[in-house]
């Protein structure tokens, strides 16, 4: 894919993924780039997505119960037995 | 990436011996990962138990066949796929998986926050996104904007849900994924682009509300 020379905000936050992810082709990475350089608006967008990909990855995990690990060990017992 | 695999080999030289250590170590690094994923096809919390606790079983089974032409942790989440998946259709959950990346996306922004084709500013935001750099970071990651943000993939159609766990929660490279779902990496990125957006979207609306 190509972006045309005049990339507008609306299609900036399509390519919000692919820019992120660094799978655009350098080209288009350049005109996002130079997009997000002279628009506040977009930049902030960025900025918002990156914050969210941050707060998903806060979502902590829950440590194992006891009584689960527990089970499993029976589990495992049971197999080793055969 | 050799370490990890001499890591990977000692572990499961460990666990084909039947060292219970090696097992623990296992349970301890992805039970609360397959918790999450089991949770993703069956909801009800005893079930996603129970298809953790098969696909444990279903992996010590598969121990001597597992030839390590993919990561052990890849080869894990497969079997638990399908095992979760068998257990969603027995209990009348058939989820769309089949269907993956045909789910409906949306535009990742609503189209009424930019101007409309014709005027001289088409296509650019009306009013720009708030800036978030400046919100206070308890706000962010405090209890109640994560748990907007948990609701919110919790909503999301089933595949992006899966796609935006195992990524921004997990943790897990593209590569991971597509190996662990069988979607291609176009697929992927397509699924979580949805995904990431629409939980965007969410904490936006949250965030909005002063």
């Amino acid at each position: 894919m190509l972006l045309s020379e005049d990339l507008t905000c609306q299609e900036l936050v399509e390519l919000v993924t692919e820019y992120i992810e660094g799978s655009l082709l350098p080209e288009d990475r350049d005109r996002f780039e130079q997009h997000v350089v002279l628009c506040d608006g977009c930049a902030y967008y960025l900025e918002q997505m990156r914050t969210t990909i941050d707060v998903s990855g806060s979502l902590t995990e829950e440590a194992i119960a006891p009584e689960a690990q527990e089970d499993l060990l029976r589990v495992f017992r049971d197999w080793k037995a055969g | 990436m050799a370490q990890v695999e001499t890591a990977e080999a000692e572990l499961l030289d460990a666990l084909r011996a039947g060292q219970e250590s090696a097992f623990t170590a296992l349970v301890q690094q992805y039970q609360p990962s397959i918790l999450r994923v089991a949770r993703i096809y069956v909801q009800n919390p005893a079930t996603a138990e129970e298809v953790a606790q098969e696909t444990w079983v279903a992996v010590l089974d598969g121990l001597d066949r597992f030839e390590g032409r993919s990561s052990l942790k890849t080869w894990i989440f497969r079997i638990l796929a399908n095992i979760a998946r068998t257990r969603a259709q027995r209990d009348g959950r058939s989820l769309p998986f089949s269907s993956f990346g045909e789910e409906s996306g949306g535009p990742a922004v609503d189209p009424d926050r930019f101007a409309p084709a014709g005027e001289r500013w088409a296509g650019h935001w009306k009013s720009y996104p708030e800036r978030w750099d400046t919100v206070p970071e308890e706000r962010l990651l405090g209890g109640e904007a994560r748990r907007r943000v948990e609701s919110a993939i919790r909503r999301l159609p089933p595949a992006q849900q899966q796609v935006v766990t195992l990524r921004d929660i997990e943790g897990w490279s593209a590569e991971e994924v597509c190996s662990a779902l069988e979607i291609s990496e176009a697929n992927q990125r397509v699924l979580l682009h949805r995904a990431r957006s629409k939980v965007r979207q969410a904490l936006e609306a949250y965030l909005a509300q002063g």
